[in-house]
């Protein structure tokens, strides 16, 4: 997708300008495709975009390095002024909000008290030991706060793979108890949708959202994710995965076949065992990592930081999911 | 949901404090209408230091890349930096000349980030730009930049900044300080709407920078192709990628000539008093950006002591200690990072014990800012040329004198300075790895093998200030790591002498005419640009004894 959009433009200008209209709904058009619908499903994507009333989302920072946030400031269809200023009304977020201190905690209790409801997207993992100590938003402990706005909230996504397995924090030994939501809220009966991924990647964010607001709830795999985006391994959709059908393995990183652009499963690529769009969607409209011939780390997958680690070495016998 | 400390006398207690990075709570005491005291204090614990113990060293990068994601790719390069050290290894020309344009890059995207949507609405009152003549408002950008301002483009965004006041649901807007109208935000309608197209205009741009990283880096945030030895990205070691990511290269240049710098003499001829506040006193950075020999780094370390330009001196990094006496760990003994013994232990937020989850750093005993005003005083003190031209223009043209970057106002002044002297300084980078390329130069990395111990440092001049991580290798893997970061120098707490940390120095004398809605220590705080997420895994949580890795 490039920058194709200029949604501003398509609502201040009427349709017979078309330019910026045919912009517009070629993206809602790749939105729809994204989600597996077809881009038959377009205008109701649209429909979604651009209704009268934007729906409001509470989005919490817990134990985490705001690369989620970064990530999501990069998106382009819609961009992230669109995003808050014409999709959604981002009424709590501490990275982006004017207010602070009391006056965003003010902003975030009338968000809660909106009889229309809210989304609410938590970024980072939670800390729960010692009573969740470790992290304290306001004066209160981040599980507290996130266990009141997500218990409350429509539905509640868990932005990346902190929020969704806990994250690099959770690895071992875990010194601060830190959980991903489903496993630290489950005692308020709160069930996320993760999107996993270390940063995920926006689109996905985007999409379900869009999902959201038009088909209602996506259908998820075993750990919480959407299958319209983590459906295939990024294998699958390897564009090297015809040297791994060869037995074409780059022996190092400095040897020809490397350079030459041969599987790196034998430098630690875990792209056989890791669930997501990398190679279809790509990163900032231009890569992936494989494609810059990093092996794949498996950042989408519960607990990748202990369990594909070493980074740089093969797991030849898959990796043993807890 | 209970409603949290407020105002408590003449005390003041901001948390959150928005619009950073990570979880920040600052207190202050108030008398006639200043800050008479201020407490810093940092709000999470997470650990990665002692999560790397034991792992292969050559992973570290990953982890520790996961400190921040807004300074991301910093500390990944940073770890890299110090096995290689440690290793003994020097990646070839052309990686050097890729991490340099990845870093480069990663400072003018989070310079201009936290100037436009981080710090920016502390400056811009996006709900006055709706009264605004767009016509008049082209006008001045015509006048005060290269750019032949189309009124229709300023017509458009203050229509959208109008159908969104009216639409009633004012979002990331909500309680803003300038609602209803605040004095403390002096920019005229006309200037508010240019300053709010710039804040949109600069997220477009921002994700054309990310994506330039992305060439080399693989994605962003997060690069993975920085590895020990080099780069990976052969797709990227050819013209085609190059020029790509020049054409990105020069809309930044384009926006950084014609929007920051224009903004930053706008902005400090509107608000002259915030040059006159937030002052600390003594600064220190590292070098970075070197030649493909070694040499030459275009930012250079030093020391500046006391706000004067006379008193410069060269950084001993052996004078660094780190205190805990105020912080949440067991004890009050300050030792150097070699030496240091962490054990924490949460007890309870007061002013008169421990406060924050930050360590203390300091060098010479003393609390040290860093950051681009740290680096820009020390080389404006040096006579370094590119700073010194451009920060005299500036100064000049706000009405401003050189003693004057002491301020808040100075700390932003030479962030948007570093930003137009760096985005120009790249296209040096951009031509070298142009003519490598076309040269056919293929040598994106070097073997190396893991050494059974040993022992490295890496320095890194990031956004917010020097970054060092050191590592200790026993049996192959990572014995010891430490990262001391630049929010720690920044944001830490008092030490064992009762000496207070930068950012809290810089809030006394600072005036809040207005406590409900505090903007001037807002501005003071943000000036420094919080980047709490990466200090805030300093210590080992189970108490073991850190031990030493030195400088080579």
């Amino acid at each position: 997708m490039q920058d194709i959009s200029r949604f501003e433009q398509m609502r201040l200008i009427s349709d017979d300008q078309g330019t910026s209209r045919r912009d517009f709904m070629k993206y809602c058009s790749a939105l729809a495709v994204l989600m597996g619908m077809g881009p038959a499903f377009a205008p109701e994507v649209a429909h979604a975009l651009t209704k009268k009333k934007r729906p409001s989302v509470i989005y919490l920072h817990c134990a985490e390095c705001t690369g989620c946030t970064e990530a999501l400031l990069r998106n382009v269809g819609p961009f992230f002024d669109e995003l808050i200023m014409e999709t959604i009304s981002l009424d709590y977020c501490e990275t982006v909000m004017a207010s602070a201190g009391d006056a965003s905690h003010d902003a975030l209790l009338k968000a809660m008290n909106n009889p229309e409801g809210y989304i609410c997207v938590i970024e980072g993992g939670i800390p729960t030991k010692h009573g969740g100590e470790y992290g304290k938003v306001g004066g209160q402990t981040m599980l507290q706060l996130c266990s009141e706005v997500a218990s409350k909230a429509m539905a509640t996504i868990a932005m990346g793979s902190c929020a969704s397995f806990g994250g690099v924090q959770a690895a071992a030994p875990n010194p601060s108890g830190a959980k991903g939501t489903n496993e630290a809220l489950a005692h308020v009966g709160v069930k996320a949708i993760n999107i996993a991924g270390c940063p995920p990647n926006p689109a996905n964010f985007v999409g379900t959202v869009v999902h959201l607001l038009t088909k209602g709830m996506p259908k998820l795999d075993q750990w919480s994710r959407p299958i319209m985006f983590f459906g295939q391994t990024v294998h699958d959709k390897c564009p090297r995965q015809k040297h791994f059908n060869k037995g074409e393995f780059a022996p190092s990183f400095t040897s020809k076949e490397a350079k030459q652009g041969w599987c790196l499963y034998k430098l630690g690529c875990k792209g056989p065992y890791t669930y997501n769009n990398c190679p279809t969607q790509l990163f900032n409209q231009v890569t992936w990592p494989v494609q810059s011939g990093s092996p794949c780390i498996g950042c989408s997958e519960p607990g990748f930081w202990d369990q594909y680690t070493p980074f740089f070495s093969a797991i030849e016998d898959g990796p043993d999911k807890k | 949901m209970q409603k949290h400390a407020k105002r408590n006398g003449n005390r003041l207690i901001i948390d959150p404090v928005t619009r950073l990075e990570g979880h920040l709570k600052v207190e202050v005491e108030i008398e006639n209408d200043r800050v008479k005291n201020a407490w810093s204090s940092t709000q999470l614990f997470r650990g990665i230091e002692m999560i790397l113990k034991g792992r292969p060293p050559e992973d570290a990068p990953l982890f520790t890349q996961r400190a921040c994601g807004v300074c991301t790719n910093t500390h990944a390069l940073t770890s890299i930096r110090a096995i290689e050290d440690a290793l003994g290894v020097t990646p070839p020309p052309a990686a050097q000349l890729m991490r340099n344009l990845i870093l480069s890059a990663l400072l003018v995207h989070d310079h201009l980030v936290h100037y436009y949507h981080l710090h920016g609405l502390d400056w811009i009152d996006m709900a006055a730009a709706t009264t605004a003549d767009p016509a008049k408002a082209a006008k001045i950008v015509s006048e005060t930049s290269g750019r032949d301002a189309d009124p229709g483009e300023m017509y458009i965004v203050q229509k959208r900044l109008k159908d969104f006041v009216a639409s009633g649901q004012l979002g990331f807007l909500e309680n803003a300080y300038f609602l209803g109208g605040n004095p403390a935000y002096q920019c005229s309608p006309e200037e508010n709407l240019i300053l709010s197209a710039h804040y949109i205009e600069g997220l477009r741009i921002q994700l054309k920078l990310a994506r330039a990283m992305a060439i080399f880096a693989g994605k962003n945030p997060h690069a993975q192709t920085m590895i020990v030895g080099g780069m990976t990205c052969y797709n990227a070691m050819n013209p085609e990628a190059v020029a790509h990511f020049r054409a990105l290269w020069e809309e930044t240049l384009e926006f950084v000539e014609n929007a920051m710098m224009p903004d930053i003499i706008l902005m400090g001829r509107r608000f002259p008093e915030a040059a006159n506040y937030g002052r600390t006193s003594n600064f220190f950075d590292f070098s970075d950006f070197y030649d493909t020999n070694g040499k030459n780094p275009y930012f250079r370390s030093g020391v500046l002591w006391q706000n004067d330009f006379n008193k410069t001196d060269k950084l001993d990094v052996d004078q660094i200690e780190e205190h805990v006496a105020r912080s949440w760990y067991v004890g009050d003994e300050a030792r150097k990072p070699y030496d240091g013994v962490t054990d924490p232990k949460y007890t309870s937020y007061t002013d008169e014990d421990k406060y924050s989850w930050s360590k203390a750093p300091r060098y010479k005993g003393e609390p040290m800012e860093t950051g681009p005003l740290a680096r820009r005083a020390i080389a404006y003190a040096r006579g370094e040329k590119e700073t010194k031209d451009l920060m005299d223009h500036v100064l000049k043209e706000a009405n401003l004198r050189p003693g004057q970057i002491f301020s808040t106002m100075g700390r932003t002044i030479s962030r948007v300075v570093e930003t137009t002297m760096l985005t120009r300084r790249m296209k040096g980078w951009i031509d070298e790895l142009d003519e490598r390329a076309k040269s056919g130069d293929d040598e994106l990395c070097v073997d190396w093998k893991m050494k059974d111990s040993a022992k490295g440092v890496g320095y890194c001049c990031v956004t917010r200030g020097g970054l060092s991580h050191w590592i200790r290798i026993e049996d192959a893997k990572i014995g010891n790591f430490q990262m001391v970061v630049p929010s720690t120098w920044n944001f830490g707490p008092r030490c064992k002498e009762g000496k207070i940390g930068p950012c809290e120095e810089s809030l006394i004398g600072c005036p809040v005419p207005d406590p409900a809605r505090p903007v001037e220590i807002l501005r003071t705080v943000h000036s420094f640009d919080p980047c709490i997420a990466c200090s805030v895994h300093l210590v080992d949580a189970r108490g073991k004894k850190i031990q030493s890795v030195r400088a080579l």
